[in-house]
């Protein structure tokens, strides 16, 4: 990796949210970038450090003029979201910010002169949920039927978009991350808040094989591909599996089984209890091939039941069944029933 | 004395009874990508499954030493019995008879990950659905695969159709052992025939239900819940001489080869099949 193949100007998307935001301060932080600026329609939260960044407000849209006049040779296009945030106009505003703004980006980056790399965040929803779907997917499988979920469809479309500016501009490498979703002590997610419930509903007569992806690994490996040539498209996930029982065992919360209608009306009624999204994850499972992977970073990501036991180990408060209290259990079980069969025998 | 030592067996017992329900409440087994629960499979489905096999099935096994001890390997058998309990019994058998215990990893119809709670149970006993990129996955980390190429044409024949191997479908399990260079293992299930002799089908029930068949047996539906209990037939497993696929690898694509190959299998099974209907010429013998 020649050194002036860094780039030293770097536009990050979705700087509002907590990845686009470390992202972006983890980049400002290098002494071989030497402007960061991140873009999104939203204020950043309060609790981010931001300080190396120049924030800029606004829509998308207005990305065009940021890589032409300040020559910008990266683009992180981290401004997408997996779930629908009530506080910030719903389902709607999402798809929006979704299709519309990576549309509007793209457009910005093909016209880009200076453009040298263009990183997107994906996600293996991108997969599609059905039950005539092999048990693990590489990144050539396509989706057997369209996903029912919203962000599934946006995912889809965003991957679409890129494929295109693929085809217009060859010389910048773009690289396409599927994220499995992200868990970590730090990390919240729609998915993670439902996990950390006291019970979790589950959908009756199905186990499905989860696959979570640590934060700070997926971290590391946007920076990488912001900082070296990765072209193409891979899955991002911790190697191994947990069944969601067995998730929810693990987190010491108890599963609530109920029909799987009862969850679609759930998720037809909105008020962010599950999304349809959630519910084909929950029926059918998802788990993805990472060799692509770790043969081009040279990376294994920890695995998804250690990244699991670090959002535990966080999320003490609300477990009821901890192994502590379990372990406790049986041996006063197993006491007890020695007792017993002494005071019988004699 | 005696007394004493069989309080200790029965104390041990208690103490991995209550252990493995500790594992099993806080979570604390692996499952791998395909879902399988080893765990489970071995502490709970297996023995239930071993009682049916030995007590009411009273099944022979041959020929354990023909499964490999170690690397992939495709084990085709001949389907039958209205629903698939041959499948379950020629995976335990394997796990029994083969050197190392070996798990059998089913191929299963798509219609199994359709449906609700079967979809689960399948897939912690080992069952992935029957698609080429599962079959070759599978087979290239070294397990032992278990298909069934008849399919519902097997499963759901009519009584009189007997132990007569239904078409082969494409032979798509014989590019998948080619591809990966896995020996084809050829098995031979007799008594699954006789558990649920399948004199019926109602067809329109069954379009209705979107199952590929609705079974009308001397039992069922007339007995109701009971009409399930399967009939008590004697049956033979046997495993026969493993085919070598190694030399063939580049020839996974020509139908030819494949077509020929499927055929070979099919004809020995159809041969092993008459021979241990010859060692049983009562069904329901002990």
């Amino acid at each position: 990796m020649a050194q002036d193949a860094r780039p030293q100007v770097v536009l990050v998307t979705g700087v509002s949210r907590f990845l686009g935001a470390q992202i972006a301060a983890n980049l400002a932080a290098r002494p071989d970038v030497h402007q960061v600026i991140g873009l999104d329609p939203f204020p950043p939260s309060t609790d981010a450090d931001l300080s190396g960044v120049e924030v800029v407000q606004a829509d998308l849209r207005s990305a065009e003029e940021i890589i032409v006049d300040l020559g910008v040779r990266a683009v992180a296009h981290l401004a997408v979201i997996s779930s629908p945030d009530q506080g910030r106009g719903g389902r709607a505003a999402m798809k929006e910010q979704n299709v519309i703004g990576t549309m509007q980006l793209l457009a910005a980056c093909q016209q880009a002169p200076s453009l040298r790399r263009l990183v997107v965040r994906s996600s293996t929803a991108a997969y599609g949920a059905s039950f005539r779907d092999p048990a693990v997917f590489t990144e050539d499988t396509e989706p057997r039927e369209i996903p029912r979920g919203g962000y599934a469809r946006d995912i889809l479309d965003i991957e679409g978009y890129v494929r295109g500016f693929r085809r217009r501009r060859p010389d910048v490498a773009a690289t396409v991350l599927r994220f499995a979703p992200f868990i970590g002590p730090a990390a919240e997610t729609a998915l993670l808040r439902y996990l950390a419930r006291p019970a979790v509903p589950t959908v009756f007569g199905r186990d499905p094989r989860l696959q979570f992806i640590h934060v700070d690994d997926a971290l590391a490996l946007i920076e990488r591909s912001v900082m070296e040539d990765h072209a193409g498209t891979f899955n991002v996930a911790g190697p191994g599996t947990l069944m969601l029982s067995q998730a929810v065992r693990r987190a010491g919360r108890v599963a609530l089984p109920i029909l799987e209608p009862g969850l679609t009306l759930a998720a037809a009624a909105g008020r962010g209890i599950i999304s349809q999204d959630q519910i084909d994850l929950f029926v059918y499972g998802r788990v993805v091939d990472i060799s692509r992977l770790v043969a081009e970073f040279g990376f294994t990501p920890r695995s998804t039941p250690a990244a699991f036991d670090d959002f535990v180990r966080t999320h003490a408060a609300g477990a009821s069944l901890t192994p502590q209290r379990l372990a406790a259990a049986e041996k006063s079980f197993l006491e007890t029933i020695q007792r017993v069969r002494r005071e019988v025998r004699s | 004395m005696t007394e004493e030592i069989s309080g200790d067996v029965w104390d041990r017992r208690v103490a991995s009874g209550l252990a493995f329900l500790r594992r099993r409440l806080s979570g604390a087994y692996e499952v791998d990508e395909f879902g399988f629960d080893a765990e489970l499979t071995e502490g709970v489905v297996h023995p239930l499954l071993r009682v049916l096999q030995r007590d009411w099935f009273r099944t022979e096994i041959f020929g354990g030493k023909h499964i490999p001890a170690d690397g992939g390997g495709l084990i085709v058998g001949n389907h039958s019995g209205t629903v698939a309990m041959d499948a379950t019994m020629l995976a335990l058998a394997c796990h029994d008879e083969s050197d190392g215990n070996r798990h059998m990893r089913l191929l299963g119809a798509d219609f199994v990950f359709k449906l609700p709670v079967l979809s689960e149970l399948a897939r912690k006993s080992g069952v992935t659905l029957a698609c080429t990129p599962d079959a070759e996955r599978l087979l290239s980390s070294g397990e032992l695969v278990g298909v069934f190429p008849e399919g519902f044409k097997g499963v759901g024949k009519p009584f009189r159709d007997r132990y007569k191997l239904q078409r082969f479908g494409r032979g798509g399990f014989v590019s998948a052992a080619l591809r990966t260079g896995a020996p084809i293992i050829p098995a031979a299930i007799v008594g699954a025939e006789e558990i649920y002799p399948l004199i019926g089908n109602i067809k329109p029930l069954a379009r209705v239900l979107g199952a590929p068949y609705f079974p009308v047996t001397p039992t069922f539906p007339w007995l109701g819940p009971l009409g399930l209990v399967p009939l008590p037939s004697k049956w033979l497993i046997e495993f026969g001489e493993p085919i070598p696929t190694e030399d063939m690898r580049d020839q996974a694509d020509d139908p030819m080869v494949v077509f020929n190959l499927a055929d070979q299998v099919r004809e020995t099974i159809q041969a092993m099949l008459h021979a241990l209907l010859e060692r049983r010429p009562d069904p329901f013998s002990q």
